[in-house]
């Protein structure tokens, strides 16, 4: 009885969180949106689109250089956001750099610690369930520099298999670059025992938190990590921001990404200096309008509160599983006990397109295909998923919906 | 000229099924997967490369041959259910009719239908390529037909 009514208390909170963001109140194919795409990109709260349109109309301006009044308030609104970002992180501020994605943060990295620091004989170890992101970058610094890019293994129930890493582990390699949470599967991996064991041979740890900065508190200086790379967009903030920690030591030592304004000192023909971290590394100008929208998404995460997204990922877990268990026929991919609420599972005799398709036909958003991680769907041995991600304003009824659906597909076209 | 009109009237009809749905989406969608369930499988020797059509998202393969009257016969599969449906739809309109009348003919029954909004632009971009692997099955019959 209690259980229940907490339940609805937290349920009640959701509602409360659903109202800010207006593109849930609109009707898909005659029914309610109901939005499980979240792993893919997030909905925006009305906070963020409001700050979109206070900026252009009110003070847009360029930022770092101009003395006046417009260029002053741009200017602070976009480091307030890098200042929200450390803090959130628990990074210092100049360790934190802008970019425009995850995808651009791993490049990044790529690009300037990867040359000046991995060499032909050098290994590169990768997770085995990582999105493309986080291993073509590896294979392009390959191509220029010759070294190796390795998977890990992924255990049965969806994790990053350390056993296999610690035997993978030599001097030779310099980089563990694996995710915080898969996004096509959901599952938490124990990243502090990565940066443990690479510790131990003086390997370099990346971290991909794309899909973990919407759903647990991360922080750099707990995990030890040396990068670590999320987007705005998968945190109910505008596309177009992403961010990467790097620490100050790496930062200083490394060569700029791009050239070009915004990241100098000084240019003349006889050379040219350029500023510390992160400006180095910040060329040309910016995305300033989205990097400053997305200070109300910080808010709207901080406002919530990591205790309670997790509490309710774990009634969404647990109810969610309860209900998959019952649907013959569906396989639930990355089953640890660790993860959160996205769950990526196939049916028999219902191909995921189409699954996903009947779905949409019920206003309910999934993604379906191979997550942009073919390598895991390769050693899955199948061809891809349906994947339904929950976010902060998804509710149990939401889930209920969602396998109400799948159970009703699943008994007229399925064949278990 | 006849044989064309055949062409014509099997689009006509078929607009008509669809017609019923008034646009229910839900419905339109489960009709193209009931017709999916109820087309006949190819024989697994057909699922070769050869017959694989580029371009589609799911795996479909279309395989011809030239009846008596010098009609194309097709036959076809996919991996998946909805796109089954939609082979079943195209084989409706397409297989026993002459070389010449699928060259002249023009598939404005899934726009009437607005199949675009109905299975989204990456299955249309799939039957576009579908459509496109017909007509030149029957191009090159019409040169052997003469
Ligand atoms: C785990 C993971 N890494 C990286 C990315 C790439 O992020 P972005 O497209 O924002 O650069 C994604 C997004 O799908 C992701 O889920």
């Amino acid at each position: 009885m209690t259980e229940t009514k907490t339940i609805t208390q937290r349920e009640q909170q959701l509602v409360e969180v659903k109202k800010d963001f207006p593109i849930l109140k609109r009707e898909v194919n005659g029914h309610p949106l109901i939005y499980l795409d979240n792993a893919a990109t997030t909905q925006k709260p009305q906070g963020v689109i409001n700050a979109l349109t206070e900026y252009y109309s009110s003070y847009n301006s360029n930022i770092h250089r101009g003395v006046h009044t417009l260029a002053n308030e741009a200017t602070e609104a976009f480091e307030k956001t890098r200042n929200t970002a450390a803090g959130f992180i628990n990074s210092k501020v100049d360790e934190l750099v802008l970019t425009k994605g995850t995808t651009e943060s791993i490049n990044l990295v790529a690009r300037t610690w990867g040359e000046k620091s991995i060499s032909k004989d050098d290994v590169i170890l990768v997770g085995g369930a990582e999105h493309h992101s986080n291993i073509v970058p590896w294979q392009l610094l390959s191509d220029r520099v010759g070294c190796k890019v390795r998977p890990v293994k992924i255990k049965e129930e969806g994790v990053l298999d350390l056993e296999d890493l610690r035997f993978q582990l030599s001097e030779n390699v310099k980089l563990v670059a694996v995710n915080l949470i898969s996004n096509s599967l959901g599952t938490i991996n124990p990243v502090k025992e990565v940066g443990r064991l690479a510790k131990e041979f003086g390997a370099k740890v990346l971290i991909d938190g794309a899909q973990a900065a919407p759903h647990m508190k991360i922080d750099v200086q707990d995990l030890d990590c040396h990068f670590l790379a999320f987007s705005g967009h998968k945190m109910y903030g505008p596309t177009g921001v992403g961010f990467l920690f790097g620490k100050s030591e790496i930062l200083n030592s490394i060569p700029p990404f791009q050239g070009g304004g915004e990241m100098i000192k000084e240019v003349s023909f006889e050379g040219t200096s350029y500023l510390d971290p992160p400006l180095k590394f910040e060329a040309g100008t910016p995305n300033i309008a989205d990097v400053i929208a997305m200070q109300p998404a910080f808010e709207l995460i901080q406002k919530v509160g990591f205790e309670k997204i997790s509490e309710m990922e774990k009634e969404l877990i647990r109810y969610s599983r309860e209900r998959m268990a019952s649907i013959p026929g569906l396989k639930e991919f990355g089953t640890s006990q660790s993860k959160t609420a996205l769950f990526s599972f196939i049916v028999d005799g219902v191909h995921s397109f189409d699954l996903g398709q009947l779905l949409d036909a019920k206003g309910i958003a999934v993604r379906t295909g191979h997550h942009c991680t073919m390598p895991l769907m390769d050693s899955l041995g199948i061809e891809g998923t349906v994947r339904a991600s929950f976010g902060i304003y998804n509710t149990v009824k939401d889930a209920e919906y969602l396998w109400d659906q799948v159970e009703r597909i699943q008994s007229k076209y399925g064949s278990a | 000229m006849e044989v064309l009109d055949q062409i014509e009237s099997i689009q006509k009809e078929i607009v008509e099924d669809f017609s019923l749905f008034e646009g229910n989406k839900e419905q339109s969608i489960e009709y193209i997967m009931d017709l999916g369930m109820e087309l006949d499988t190819l024989p697994e020797e057909f699922h070769r490369d050869e017959f694989l059509i580029k371009g589609c998202q799911s795996k479909v393969w279309l395989v011809a041959s030239l009846d008596e009257n010098g009609a194309v016969v097709f036959q076809s599969d996919s991996n998946t259910a909805l796109t089954k449906g939609l082979i079943s739809l195209l084989m409706r309109v397409y297989s026993g009719q002459q070389p010449q009348a699928i060259l002249r003919s023009e598939p404005w029954f899934l726009k009437e239908i607005g199949m675009d909004q109905l299975v989204g632009t990456q299955r249309s971009n799939g039957l576009t390529a579908m459509i496109k692997r017909i007509s030149d099955y029957a191009g090159s019959f019409d040169k052997e037909n003469g």
